[in-house]
């Protein structure tokens, strides 16, 4: 019973999504108020539905509910409560759930936040949320049905897929999603803005904390995403370009572009309709990732789900989704006009430049993903493209924007001044000039490469820093910041620290692969690493073999790490756990390989410096983005639209 | 104008692709080699190399033989797999060393494990083509009589070897009592 309940309770968000289209767009178009009165109501009972229907899943979950063919597919009596409330977003089906769930969620929040939004257009943007859960609403009934039963119930199921019994990667799919999702709100207001023909200065103020947010957990999603990449798969690497990852790094890249667009959008009026089309992008990026990833159009290491009918069915919705956006978008932006200009020199350029860059670098990216497709499509044969061809090519247009950006960072709007740029830049360009030598001296392979990237990671954080400075100088406590100035210059600091950590962990590490028996002792960086003893460990529903690992330098044991070969019982997948020594510095890796017969086990080992401050650079920089959504300009209720600064709403005719 | 009807456009190319990428599995590369001979080649082996083995000197037995190098990324991914499968003592597995440096190779075996019960090495990749390898790791399936009866382009896993090869290798082994 419990599980129809949760089919119907998805049916009824269903049919409130639809009544909340309808009445959003035709409301606002024959200006009927006792519609545009349904919408919000609608809002919040699609989120009630969506959560029952959640809840249910659920719950089939929690008491092992066999009869339930998802359910059966993805857990197990065995698997301890926490993963078996993970597992419903462990695969397709519920993974759909959870993000028509984050959907109705992200609409409750537009449908009842920004109190100075006209209803008019407050329904518009509802309207369009609510067609595209609609879409993914119908998707579920039609082609992933999680509630489907399996008659006989099945006596046991067959566990959850072992790479995802992991904390990291058991919130990570939510988080993700959160972002994912959350792109679909500046879609929404990118639509709504071109049904109504204009883009204004509020528009974008509304829109950036929107933004600022779904970024903040694309940021924290993909971070977690990587993490877990490291010591998971168990070779130490932290990103694989995988198309999968691609997918959750390209909406990454588009909303860092839309913020700082956004921003030029609300200040100067100017890059309207590039920040429409990038409010589009953004999203449909996002539906793009869905697709790839569930239609089986790509081999990655991820998929796990793939079928023609559901690539199909997301093809048309995408196609016909992003198709009408973009159809708006050619037919209503040239009338949306830009209003005044602005010096080459000037924060504008900067933040034009930042970017053309970052949507080079998603398309770079894009183009790499898509490559082997479009080839066999063609019938030229089957390829693949590696990491080879990503790392190269997204330094390209990656490596100057760092560059450029401490400078962007001090530069006014419409005109900046070189004399006060030197003035105040001098010094951190000393600085992290001198810093970046010595560095990539220190350990004795110089590379330009390493020069450059070392000096572009300081040289941000230091512009940042100084920006701070000259402010106090200013006479201004730093407290008494605009709270999304803090959080720009953080999130950039952020930034600094995620460039360093990369360039110094892929140029610096050491890594091995040994054949050790016990006792054996192996000499990595000044570390003295021993290999005592291997024991059998019995989990909660895997067996395994344990290293005991002893870690000394200089004689004094720094630690010992435990890492672990691990066999799931139900679906015989052999897993590998790392012994990590995480440290600020530092991070030293051991992972279990294989049984070498004759008592020796193959390790590998790495010494991997600074490789943290990859993920604290990401934390950085969402904890930046939290900031900024702070301020409470984005809450302040202005007066009547047409008191503030209308900037050019249609102005060219 | 253009310039605002330039997104679209690209969308519409994207999705047209999209369209025939769809009934494309990436996986399944319809191999014209299946049911056909496997070629014949004689290459050294990576352990022995004063000793070759190829397809005259494997027949009468049905084997599996894996693509795979030490540049490849998934083929680590799959090594594990492959360690199970041989501890399963179903089939034999041959181990094809592709475009690969036999040192690094030698020593990648001796770090991970050994799954073949040799390994041939195709420096160049001239066997390969042959094969109609277009990327590593692949796995034939190849029965008594040197017929390929089946081939998968992506790394095995536990799923795919059980569902897809042992009902064929259990079919051949019926076939041959």
């Amino acid at each position: 019973m419990i599980p129809e309940l949760g089919l119907f309770a998805l049916v009824l968000a269903f049919c409130l999504a639809i009544i909340q289209s309808f009445a959003g767009l035709a409301g606002a178009y024959w200006r009927k108020t006792e519609w545009l009165a349904l919408v919000r109501p609608m809002a919040s009972g699609q989120f009630v539905f969506a959560a029952l229907s959640f809840g249910l899943l659920t719950w089939s979950f929690i008491v092992n509910d066999f009869s339930v063919e998802y359910v059966a597919f993805n857990s197990n009596t065995e698997l301890p409560l926490f993963y078996r409330v993970a597992a419903v977003w462990a695969a397709h089906e519920g993974s759909l759930l959870l993000w028509i769930l984050t959907l109705s969620v992200w609409t409750l929040g537009v449908a009842w936040a920004n109190k100075d939004m006209p209803d008019v257009f407050r329904a518009r943007i509802l309207g369009v949320m609510g067609l595209i859960n609609c879409g993914f609403m119908l998707f579920v009934m039609a082609t992933s049905n999680p509630f489907t039963r399996l008659l006989p119930a099945a006596l046991e199921g067959r566990d959850l897929n072992p790479l995802l019994q992991d904390p990291a990667l058991a919130i990570h799919p939510p988080i993700l999603y959160a972002g994912y999702v959350g792109l679909a709100v500046a879609f929404s207001f990118a639509v709504a803005a071109l049904i109504e023909g204009k883009v204004t200065s509020n528009w974008a103020r509304w829109l950036r904390p929107w933004t600022l947010l779904a970024w903040v957990f694309l940021t924290v999603g993909v971070a977690l995403g990587s993490w877990w990449a490291y010591y998971e798969l168990g070779w130490g690497g932290w990103w694989f370009w995988d198309p999968v990852e691609n997918a959750s790094f390209m909406p990454w890249l588009m909303a860092t572009a839309l913020i700082h667009s956004l921003a030029v959008t609300e200040k100067r009026g100017l890059f309207k309709s590039w920040t429409v089309l990038l409010a589009i992008s953004g999203f449909s990026l996002s539906l793009l990732g869905t697709f790839l990833v569930r239609s089986g159009v790509l081999i990655s290491v991820h998929a796990f789900a793939s079928d023609p009918a559901r690539g199909l069915f997301i093809l048309i919705f995408l196609g016909l989704c992003i198709g009408i956006a973009l159809g708006l978008y050619a037919w209503r932006a040239p009338a949306l006009g830009s209003g005044g200009g602005f010096k080459v020199l000037s924060r504008e350029s900067f933040l034009l430049f930042n970017n053309l860059m970052l949507v080079v670098a998603a398309g770079l990216i894009l183009i790499g993903t898509l490559y082997p497709l479009f080839i066999d499509a063609l019938e030229m044969g089957k390829i693949s493209v590696g990491p080879p061809y990503f790392n190269l090519v997204f330094l390209i247009p990656t490596l100057p924007m760092v560059l450029l950006l401490g400078v962007g960072m001090h530069s006014t709007w419409k005109r900046a001044r070189w004399e006060i740029l030197w003035l105040r830049l001098k010094m951190p360009l000393l600085i992290a000039g001198t810093l970046a030598l010595g560095i990539s001296f220190a350990w004795g392979r110089p590379s330009i490469l390493t020069f450059v990237a070392v000096f572009a990671g300081v040289w941000v954080i230091l512009s940042a820093l100084s920006e701070i400075r000259q402010r106090q100088k200013m006479g201004r406590n730093f407290f008494a910041l605009p709270r999304s100035i803090i959080g720009m210059l953080v999130a950039h600091i952020g930034l600094g620290l995620f460039v360093l950590g990369v360039t110094v962990t892929s140029v610096f590490s050491i890594e091995k692969d040994l054949a050790l028996r016990p006792g054996d002792v192996v000499e990595l960086a000044g570390y003295q690493i021993k290999l005592e003893s291997l024991r059998n460990i019995e989990g909660p529903n895997f067996d395994a073999v344990e290293g005991v690992v002893t870690i000394r330098r200089d004689g004094e044991v720094v630690t010992t790490l435990y890492p672990q070969k691990r066999v799931y019982r139900v679906q015989t997948s052999p897993m590998t756990e790392a012994g990590i020594d995480a440290g600020w510095t530092r991070d030293l890796f051991v992972a279990l390989g294989d049984d070498l017969g004759n008592g020796s086990w193959s390790l590998r080992i790495q010494f991997k410096p600074l490789v943290r401050f990859i993920w604290l650079g990401a934390l950085v920089m969402a904890f930046g983005g939290l900031l900024s959504i702070s301020d409470p300009r984005y809450r302040k209720k202005r007066k009547a639209e047409a008191q503030a600064p209308e900037l050019a709403a249609g102005a060219t005719p | 104008m253009i310039r605002f009807l330039a997104p679209i456009i690209i969308l519409a190319i994207l999705v047209s692709f999209f369209f025939v990428g769809l009934y494309k599995d990436p996986s399944i590369v319809p191999s014209p080699l299946i049911g056909k001979s496997a070629p014949a080649y004689e290459l050294p082996l990576l352990l022995k190399p004063g000793e070759t083995l190829g397809t005259e000197k494997l027949l009468g037995q049905v084997y599996l033989l894996n693509i795979w190098g030490t540049w490849c990324f998934a083929c680590r991914a799959e090594h594990d797999v492959l360690l199970e499968i041989e501890r399963q003592n179903i089939v034999p597995i041959y181990g094809f060393n592709w475009k690969d440096d036999p040192h690094l190779a030698r020593q990648w075996l001796a770090e991970l494990g050994n799954p073949y019960v040799a390994s041939m090495v195709d420096t160049v990749g001239r066997v390969g083509i042959d094969w109609g390898v277009y990327g590593a790791p692949e796995t034939f399936l190849v029965d008594q009589n040197g017929i390929i009866i089946h081939k998968l382009i992506a790394p095995m896993s536990m799923q795919i070897w059980h569902e897809d090869f042992l009902p064929l290798i259990r079919q051949l082994k019926a076939v041959q009592r």
